[in-house]
């Protein structure tokens, strides 16, 4: 029985031949991103951390309402109609009895009080109506501290790579694999800085773990890489050339069934999962075509060569044994 | 060859059932319950839960079963939420405030799946919802602490200076008065002031000066104050081990703390609130029962209780010293321990590097004199007023719980003894370690709280989680025929790992944390390609069958290894982030690549060989 095929084997595209091309397309990309999120920051002249992305709820906080129905209410029903109203993004949920429903919303402060009114009027019903008990600011839900524990996560997961890269494989293969990995986290926080779309801390999850699949993928290639290095007698650049060719299907077949649970996540999961899935989607995307067009140009950019995966040690002893 | 050791194939099944038994708890719904603790010394007995038996049936409400639990708590478990809501109110009334009365979610795991450590992992508040906090903070009690501590500073800045003084003291108006002895240079004092504390306004009148704080000051104080709460709320609840609660201010003086499923409320809700915290005093000479007597305290001087009885059955007064050496607020780590001599509960404490230098000055000038440790409780009360109205009061509890003589120089580190149970250490070394409250809060509000998502919106979630992890095995049957039935299988198995080991270590399943386990495993299957697409690649190449999937598997583990390492360092640190669904998406994706790492490259290949090992003249295999 022959084997069913996405790719056909024994493919042989050039791709090194496009290095330049692809180099200056990611830097161009990765230029676009970072530039964004700086003139975001920068909008209003001054710096302003919170303009970087158009931020959820649970990173700016908003007002928090109390509402108590004269008949049990249908909370689902009270979502929708605050999606109606014009309030995107609503957090209905029961509170403490069936009568009474907690409503969270963003809002600009000092509106506090319009705000309970309009909400008043967008859940009450002539047949159950509802009253305010309470409406109050809430803060965010994510302390301070998080943009700085981020920075040091980044810090500490560069620093891992860069060791572990370097003692399992070579130096110039770590330096290649982290700035194809930064490469793809700036453009996926980039397509957000871009589209405005919202950034709650699911989607912030889903960029991180962007970081995962795409130096994964990298590792892959980088993999065979060094094998064919060892094995095959050939320039660096067809050493390159032959192991992106030969883990083509692989990484196709692996990013296509990823991009596909993704793809339900997005289509069917509903809002709470849409952030989430669309960050993953992109990085999936860019976090493949990164390692065969962004990685491998860079470690030949490095020069790198057959000597520098010998182990190091051989050449000692071989010195040793010279009289 | 392609040969799967016996002892391998012992583990795998191993791994099999212990997988399936570990996960099953996730099958049982939870009970809405109410949970009932003691505190300050009450009893739960066969007595008491009669009683609540007989407040309940007088309420009308009819629980599903009253239980006493083996760590001595009462839980009362009821049919619907509603009847929940009812039942903790009625109780709260009736068994007062020995007791402390919480919402719960009680698990109806079999007692057998309990004893081997199973349990169900706990939903999210975006899925279940959970309970719901309003903590009030005092800010009062945070501007009268803040204003202590400028008294203090005035004195310890004066004595420095040598600028002799006859007293500093806190007036109404939340100014201090701070007067100086004859002849000192009031100037020189003031210019000191100033240079210190800059940001409070000074007035001289003679050799008074009158320190003001200013309002703006005010509001500062009881801001920064609700902001340390919150702070040390989110450092309380992670010792707890909460995953994944949500803590936000709210208004101005308020803090919301929403807890999903928790195991022991009635323990969260002591700890939340706690503001115990110690410390350290010098004790003055003289006796405090004759100043007690003649009302004449020394100056410099207050009168304490000791913890143990004197002969008249009364607390033992003391004279300790009004200068504070070190307290809860200056220490860098605390934890609970056992005397060595002894034998009792202690807590061994490590000062940061100001309060290190104090005790350290304190003590080597000091040998051989008595120093006392202070254990301070504030503990809030609920009385029904005339009206009918609740009162809130708050009794602040002040124990001398040591009184040790200084044997020797000792700086940051040391041992406190005289705690009575072990229980009270652990929960006092939790405190410390957590920060103190920067003012104290009272709840004012406690209620179960429904799901923030939609019943919709969970269902859709969990549809298109299922989706992704269906087309993941549709799409590998179809293209790897019997190696995709071999995928699948490790896929299943490592799904179900996954849910075993969150469970057990009692994760909190959040939507975007199911789609994470969606994600992951899904990610996972990448170790099973790279391996199948190595066996295909092998038979091109000519090799016979059962060597190419044992060359298969043996090539593809390094490439295997390399990649997963990397992945699980970038898994490390979102974790080291620490926040909400992050953490929880992190320890998903570590998990997840783990299990796999043995799923896809062990259990897989035993599989493998259990079809194809004992087909020696093998000529061609479905792949």
């Amino acid at each position: 029985m022959k084997p069913f095929n996405l790719f056909p084997y024994g493919s042989n595209i050039h791709f090194m031949r496009l290095r330049w091309v692809s180099l200056a397309i990611a830097a161009l990309l990765m230029f676009v991103s970072i530039g964004t999120m700086v003139f975001n920051t920068f909008r209003d002249g001054h710096f302003n951390g919170a303009g970087t992305f158009n931020y959820a709820l649970d990173f700016t906080g908003g007002t928090v309402t109390e509402l108590h129905f004269a008949k049990p209410a249908d909370v689902d029903a009270v979502r929708g109609r605050l999606e109606a109203a014009g309030f995107h993004g609503a957090q209905a949920q029961n509170f403490g009895s069936s009568n009474d429903v907690l409503v969270r919303l963003q809002t600009a402060p000092g509106k506090a009080a319009r705000t309970a009114d309009d909400v008043l009027n967008a859940v009450s019903t002539p047949d159950n109506p509802a009253k305010v008990t309470k409406s109050d600011f809430v803060g965010p839900q994510v302390g301070k501290e998080l943009a700085l524990n981020g920075f040091y996560a980044l810090c500490f997961v560069m620093i891992g790579f860069l060791i572990y890269i370097s003692f399992r494989f070579e130096f110039k293969f770590a330096i290649a694999a982290i700035i194809a990995t930064l490469h793809d986290v700036s453009i996926v926080c980039g397509w957000f800085a871009i589209s405005g779309h919202e950034f709650n801390l699911n989607v912030l999850a889903g960029v991180l773990a962007v970081m995962g699949f795409s130096i994964n993928d990298t590792i892959v290639v980088f993999d065979r890489v060094r094998e064919n290095f060892r094995g095959m007698r050939a320039t660096p650049e067809e050493v390159m050339n032959a192991s992106v060719n030969q883990t083509l299907s692989r990484t196709i077949i692996t990013s296509f069934v990823a991009f596909l649970s993704m793809l339900a996540l997005y289509l069917f999961g509903g809002e709470s999962l849409r952030g989430l899935a669309e960050a993953q989607i992109i990085g999936v995307v860019i976090g493949t075509l990164s390692s065969i067009f962004v990685a491998c140009p860079l470690l030949l950019w490095l020069n790198v060569t057959k000597q520098d995966l010998m182990p190091k040690a051989r050449d000692d002893a071989a010195l040793a044994r010279r009289p | 060859m392609l040969v799967y050791g016996r002892w391998r194939t012992i583990v795998a099944v191993l791994v099999l059932l212990l997988s399936a038994l570990y996960a099953l708890p996730n099958l049982y719904p939870q009970d809405p319950s109410v949970q009932i603790t003691a505190t300050h010394g009450a009893k739960i007995d066969a007595a008491f839960r009669q009683k609540i038996v007989g407040t309940l049936q007088q309420a009308g409400v009819a629980p599903k079963a009253v239980e006493v639990q083996k760590d001595g708590n009462l839980l009362v478990r009821l049919t619907s939420p509603n009847a929940q809501v009812r039942a903790a109110d009625t109780l709260r009334d009736s068994v007062g405030s020995d007791y402390v009365v919480a919402l719960n979610l009680a698990s109806t795991v079999p007692d057998w799946l309990s004893a081997i450590g199973a349990r169900p992992m706990l939903l999210g508040l975006d899925l279940q919802g959970g309970v719901h906090f309003l903590m009030q903070v005092d800010q009062k009690a945070a501007i009268d602490k803040r204003m202590e501590a400028y008294a203090e500073d005035l004195r310890v800045m004066l004595r420095d200076k040598r600028i002799r003084y006859e007293a500093v003291e806190r007036l109404p108006d939340n100014s201090l008065r701070v007067t100086l002895g004859a002849g000192a240079d009031v100037a020189a004092a003031q210019a000191l002031v100033m240079k210190n504390l800059g940001n409070l306004q000074t007035d001289v009148q003679g050799n008074v000066i009158t320190v003001r704080v200013p309002d703006k000051e005010l509001t500062q104080i009881t801001a920064d104050a609700i902001e340390q709460n919150v702070g040390t709320l989110r450092n309380r609840i992670n010792e707890l081990g909460v995953a994944e609660p949500i803590i936000q201010r709210q208004g101005t003086d308020r803090v919301v703390v929403e807890l999903p499923g928790v195991q022991d409320t009635a323990q969260a809700k002591r700890i939340l609130g706690a503001t115990a915290t110690l410390e350290y005093r010098g004790v003055v000479e003289g006796s405090a029962a004759d100043a007690l007597a003649s009302g004449n305290v020394p100056p410099g001087a207050r009168v304490y209780y000791r913890k143990e009885l004197g002969p008249d059955g009364k607390p033992i007064p003391i004279l300790l010293s009004k200068r504070l050496i070190a307290s809860g607020d200056q220490l860098v780590t605390a934890q609970s321990s056992y005397d060595s001599r002894t034998g009792s509960p202690s807590v061994d404490i490590t000062l940061n590097s100001v309060g290190g230098d104090r005790m350290f000055d304190y003590t080597s000038q000091n040998v051989g004199k008595p120093m006392a440790v202070v254990y301070i409780e504030r503990v809030p009360e609920v009385r029904k007023g005339p009206d009918g109205k609740e009162i809130r009061t708050t009794r602040i509890n002040e124990q001398v719980i040591n009184v040790a003589t200084i044997q020797g120089v000792f700086g940051k580190q040391f041992q406190t003894t005289g705690l009575s149970s072990p229980k009270e250490s652990a929960d006092l070394a939790l405190l410390l370690r957590a920060g103190a409250l920067a003012a104290p809060m009272d709840f004012v509000e406690e209620r179960i709280i429904g799901p923030s998502l939609g019943a919709e919106n969970i269902q859709r979630g969990l549809e298109a989680v299922g989706y992704s992890f269906l087309f993941a095995l549709v799409f590998f049957l179809f293209y790897y025929r019997m190696f995709g039935v071999i995928t699948c299988l490790a896929l299943l198995l490592n799904l179900l790992a996954v849910i075993a080991i969150l469970s057990v270590m009692g994760a909190t399943m959040t939507l975007p944390g199911l789609a994470g386990i969606a994600l992951t495993v899904g990610m996972s299957v990448d170790a099973n390609v790279l391996i199948n697409e190595r066996i295909r690649e092998d038979l091109r190449q000519g090799m016979p069958p059962l060597t190419a999937i044992a060359e298969g598997y043996k090539r593809a583990k390094g490439t295997i290894y390399d990649a997963n390492m990397t992945t699980i360092l970038a898994g490390v640190a979102l974790f080291a982030f620490g926040t909400g669904p992050i953490k929880g998406f992190a320890v998903t994706l570590i998990v997840g690549i783990l299990t796999s790492m043995y799923t896809a490259v062990s259990v897989s290949r035993g599989i493998a060989t259990m079809i194809y090992g004992r087909r020696r003249k093998l000529q061609s295999i479905a792949i």
